[in-house]
């Protein structure tokens, strides 16, 4: 049933944060998760329904020092078609092309897919491998106070994150790569559109001398969360990037990833992906 | 009784103004409360675009969209765009080719067609399919739909 007592519309990020202040709130951003879910009645409306849309300044791409700055309510859209991000983080706009359909990204926004924190969240993984962190904005005692977090500890479960109630998203925050930098995403589903990861791969790390280092590796959609793959990243970094090098780390990635049988995929399946798919992504880093 | 709110906005460029359910769609908003049910219920879930409408110029899925997010904002539906003459071409390319059958998903069709043409006027037929990845038809197989775009980009070709 729903509860909802108040509806407000904020222009301002310091009028959004005052509403979170004050008790429970649902935010809503494009509304293509919020929908469906509260349709279905998986979660419940708190009583106050709080529509960040129209929240000015809180979207798009900028550079910012020696980090890439997505504004929370930048779209997928947006992400994907834009300049910054093409040159920067290709990586991330390949996951975006490869999310739902035009309409689904004209209106999905990068800080909804974070929020949602779906195991299966096509900009998770390569945000993690390309160690982005997110911004959360709040305002406690009359004053707007700002926190940072790196996205590979921001999620405790599937739907759930380190968000404190009076916190909102304002950012997701990207270090610029350095040079010699390699990022690959992978997303297996049955077919190219409208699909939900069955598995998805991230790969990344600064490739010099046939050898990767700061090697950042995470698998979504085979853990309550998206996950950075630890073992697998050590089994790779520093050594030459030879075959016995790659299917070290294939093995030590099936190893690691504790799947489930679900409607998309086994557990088995999902596991035998994730090595093949693994292999395949290194062997075209190393024949790069 | 569940919470109303007002909203205001502009609706096929002219002013619109109704009271609405904070949890209604969108869809429900422009066809049980305004009364234009050109744009269809499918899915429900943003997966069959029949209810692809415009938002400041971008397609969403009216399904997936509260009806309090229209507040201030553009929006046009197929009755907007039957009512275009920039849309005659796409409309008539569709007629030709009979890319029109049972007609349930054509609205949705049409309004993604024409921001495709719009936002990529010389679109090829990658392109297009690309683009029309989240409209099904469960009738004509999408090979007429693709022609009848394609001829009506560029003015026809
Ligand atoms: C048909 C369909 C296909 C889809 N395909 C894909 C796909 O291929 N890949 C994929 O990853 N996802 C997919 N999705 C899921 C969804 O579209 C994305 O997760 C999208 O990015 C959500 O963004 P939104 O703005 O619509 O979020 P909303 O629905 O508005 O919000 C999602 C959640 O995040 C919270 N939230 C939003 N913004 C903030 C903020 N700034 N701060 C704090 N909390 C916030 C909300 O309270 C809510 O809990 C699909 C959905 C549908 C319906």
């Amino acid at each position: 049933m729903t509860t909802i007592e108040r509806y407000a519309a904020p222009k301002s990020l310091d009028e959004a944060l005052g509403i979170l202040q004050q008790g429970e709130v649902t935010i809503l951003a494009g509304g293509t998760d919020l929908m469906p879910q509260t349709r279905a009645g998986r979660i419940a409306f708190k009583p106050t329904l709080m529509n960040i849309r129209d929240v000015a300044g809180l979207s798009g791409v900028v550079l910012d020092g020696d980090a890439l700055r997505i504004g929370a309510l930048t779209t997928i859209t947006e992400v994907l078609d834009d300049p910054l991000v093409k040159e920067f983080v290709p990586v991330l706009a390949e996951a975006c092309d490869h999310f739902a359909s035009d309409q689904i990204r004209n209106a999905g926004t990068i800080g909804g897919n974070i929020n949602n924190a779906s195991p299966a969240g096509d900009t998770l993984v390569p945000l993690i491998v390309l160690d982005a962190e997110v911004e959360l904005a709040s305002k406690p005692n009359g004053s707007v106070t700002t926190r940072c977090m790196p996205l590979a500890e921001y999620f405790t479960g599937p739907g759930r994150t380190r968000r404190a109630a009076g916190e909102l998203l304002t950012a997701v925050r990207i270090p610029l790569p350095k040079p010699g930098h390699v990022a690959r995403f992978y997303k297996f589903g049955t077919r190219p559109a409208l699909d939900i990861s069955t598995i998805s791969i991230g790969i990344a790390g600064v490739m010099r001398d046939g050898a990767l280092s700061d090697t950042r590796v995470a698998f979504g959609a085979v853990a309550p969360t998206p996950v950075r793959a630890k073992q697998t990243e050590a089994a790779l970094e520093g050594r030459r990037l030879d075959q016995s090098t790659i299917e070290a780390a294939a093995n030590a990635a099936r190893d690691e990833v504790n799947p489930i049988d679900d409607v998309r995929a086994t557990a088995w399946y999902r596991k035998e992906l994730i090595h093949n798919m693994t292999k395949r992504m290194l062997d075209h880093v190393a024949q790069a | 009784m569940s919470l109303k709110h007002d909203i205001e906005f502009a609706l096929n460029g002219v002013r619109k103004r109704v009271a609405v359910d904070v949890t209604m769609t969108a869809l429900d908003m422009l066809r049980d409360v305004v009364g234009l049910t050109g744009t269809k219920y499918g899915c429900g879930e943003g997966e069959c675009g029949a209810c692809t409408i415009r938002v400041d110029g971008q397609t969403v899925n009216a399904c997936l969209m509260f009806a309090v997010a229209c507040d201030g904002h553009d929006i046009v539906t197929i009755e907007g765009l039957a009512a275009d003459p920039k849309a005659d071409a796409l409309r008539e390319a569709f007629v030709e080719h009979g890319a029109v059958q049972c007609g349930f998903c054509t609205p949705g069709m049409v309004v993604q067609a024409a921001h495709i043409l719009e936002t990529n006027p010389n679109a090829d037929a990658a392109t297009i399919k690309r683009g029309l990845e989240g409209n099904l038809c469960r009738c004509t197989g999408y090979k007429k739909i693709v022609d009848a775009v394609e001829s009506a980009c560029c003015g026809g070709r």
